[in-house]
């Protein structure tokens, strides 16, 4: 058959789409359960991380059910679903909802009686998506710890925040001001703080200006959708805003 | 006709070796130039400025570097096995599409087992797995060498190539890792007392502009000492 023909063209295409094709459909679905696995296991060490438990990804499954006592559904008014579980809720998918359909996720931990919420965030970087989990104690004010990850940040700058000299700056801020607000933390670049727990301000990193202002506004917008169930579920005082 | 359908034959079974590979053996001369000319007076970044955009984005720190390095060879030296394969059955007026789908189904490929087996290094280079299949060195390898060479000497090119776009992007990472973040691989190699006395990082040497200073750095020495590299108009 001629080489340059059309015939032997079209051919030679299709047959390659063909075998490319199912190769690829293959080993996509070979390995899926061993991918699922790996993203459920991160999670679970993730959100244990934030308390400061510190455990290898693959044996995350037992602390995670030994700490964390509870998983509760939220919905924008502080109720709690019964129609979702929590571990379950894709943040990425749930963003696009609006936000009186949204469904959002909160974690309980009790480590040795001190009690902790842990609340999932997502937001985005300077290149994609950031995401993270962050653990309040019972006051419901003080960060207990945080942890950040991210799709796409720039090695070096922005990828940064996954690193834990910049989660520990996050130990013991304050989300509320001296008044009761909410305001979050915010990540501030030229911070002259220094140690300072009570300004609702950690010191950024240089170089990565725009994903530490995706942290600041994911950290502010995530939780403030938490302040209702907070105010009723919690003894601490609120102030709403 | 029988002589001529035993060379057939013959031709069948060393589909791998072409009749020079035979007579050189593996590692003859000629391939062992293969492997080893691209460090030096064919580097794919330094003489033909191929691939320059990767070792840009990957540079700043050693270790995506070093798994780039890895990921990118895989891909080399699989992708001009099999288009040196299809070499004799690719219409050429499709031929940059085939070459185009070979690599996009190996780099994805790549990807999907580092996922499931090797996550930590698939979170280490995220992005840039998918962007081996733009990396012009591949794509320019495929086209100069796979399409007319044999299956074995397209692999040893391919790793050979892969091999010195790996030396200097090791080496370009090297430098702006410890210059910029006074790290190798992640560790403090830059001792206190340096602080101590005043030593800064240099934060520039993080962003993109200084990994094409540094790349520009070594073309320049390596022009120094071998002037027969240097373009004469």
């Amino acid at each position: 058959m001629d080489r340059n023909s059309n015939a032997y063209t079209f051919l030679f295409v299709v047959l390659l789409i063909a075998v490319v094709a199912s190769a690829l459909a293959l080993t996509a679905t070979a390995l899926q359960p061993e991918q699922a696995e790996n993203v459920k296991n991160e999670k679970m060490q993730n959100i244990l991380g934030t308390v400061g438990i510190e455990v290898a990804r693959d044996s995350a499954q037992i602390p995670f059910d030994k700490y964390i006592v509870e998983r509760i559904a939220l919905d924008s008014k502080g109720q709690e679903r019964n129609d979702v579980d929590a571990f379950t809720v894709d943040l990425k998918k749930e963003l696009k909802k609006d936000v009186e359909e949204q469904a959002f996720p909160l974690y309980v931990a009790d480590i040795e009686g001190a009690k902790y919420y842990i609340v999932p965030l997502r937001g985005k970087g300077l290149w994609d998506a950031i995401w993270g989990y962050i653990a309040l104690k019972d006051d419901v004010n003080t960060i207990k710890g945080a942890v950040f990850d991210h799709k796409a940040e720039t090695p070096g700058l922005g990828a940064e925040i996954t690193q834990t000299w910049f989660r520990k700056r996050f130990d013991d801020e304050k989300i509320f001001d001296d008044a009761g607000n909410f305001i979050g933390v915010s990540v501030a670049k030229g911070y002259q703080g220094g140690d300072n727990k009570d300004d609702n301000a950690i010191d950024a990193i240089s170089g990565a200006t725009i994903t530490g202002d995706g942290v600041t506004d994911m950290i502010s917008e995530r939780l403030i959708n938490y302040l209702p169930y907070f105010k009723n579920n919690t003894n601490v005082k609120v102030a709403s805003n | 006709m029988a002589e001529n359908k035993n060379i057939n034959k013959k031709e069948d079974l060393i589909l791998f070796l072409s009749d020079t590979d035979e007579r050189e053996g593996l590692l003859g001369k000629k391939n062992r130039k293969l492997l080893a000319d691209p460090f030096t007076d064919n580097n794919p970044i330094t003489v033909q400025v191929l691939g320059i955009c990767s070792a840009l984005a990957i540079t700043v720190q050693l270790k995506p570097a070093i798994v780039m390095s890895i990921a990118v060879m895989a891909v080399m030296a699989f992708s001009n096995m099999i288009i040196s394969m299809l070499r004799n059955l690719i219409p050429s007026r499709i031929r940059i599409i085939v070459q185009l789908v070979v690599v996009a189904a190996l780099v994805i490929l790549v990807d999907q087992i580092l996922r499931a087996y090797a996550y930590d290094v698939s979170k280490e280079l995220s992005v840039f797995v998918g962007l081996i299949i733009t990396n012009c060195i591949v794509m320019g390898r495929l086209e100069a060498f796979a399409l007319g060479n044999g299956v074995y000497k397209s692999f040893l090119d391919g790793i050979g190539n892969a091999a010195g776009y790996a030396f200097i992007l090791i080496l370009v990472a090297f430098f702006r890792e410890l210059l910029g973040a006074g790290k190798l691989l992640g560790m403090e190699v830059i001792p206190q007392s340096f602080y101590d006395a005043g030593y800064v990082n240099n934060g520039l040497m993080l962003l993109s502009p200084m990994a094409l200073i540094t790349v520009g750095i070594i073309i320049w020495i390596q022009r120094s000492r071998n002037r027969t590299l240097i373009e004469q108009n």
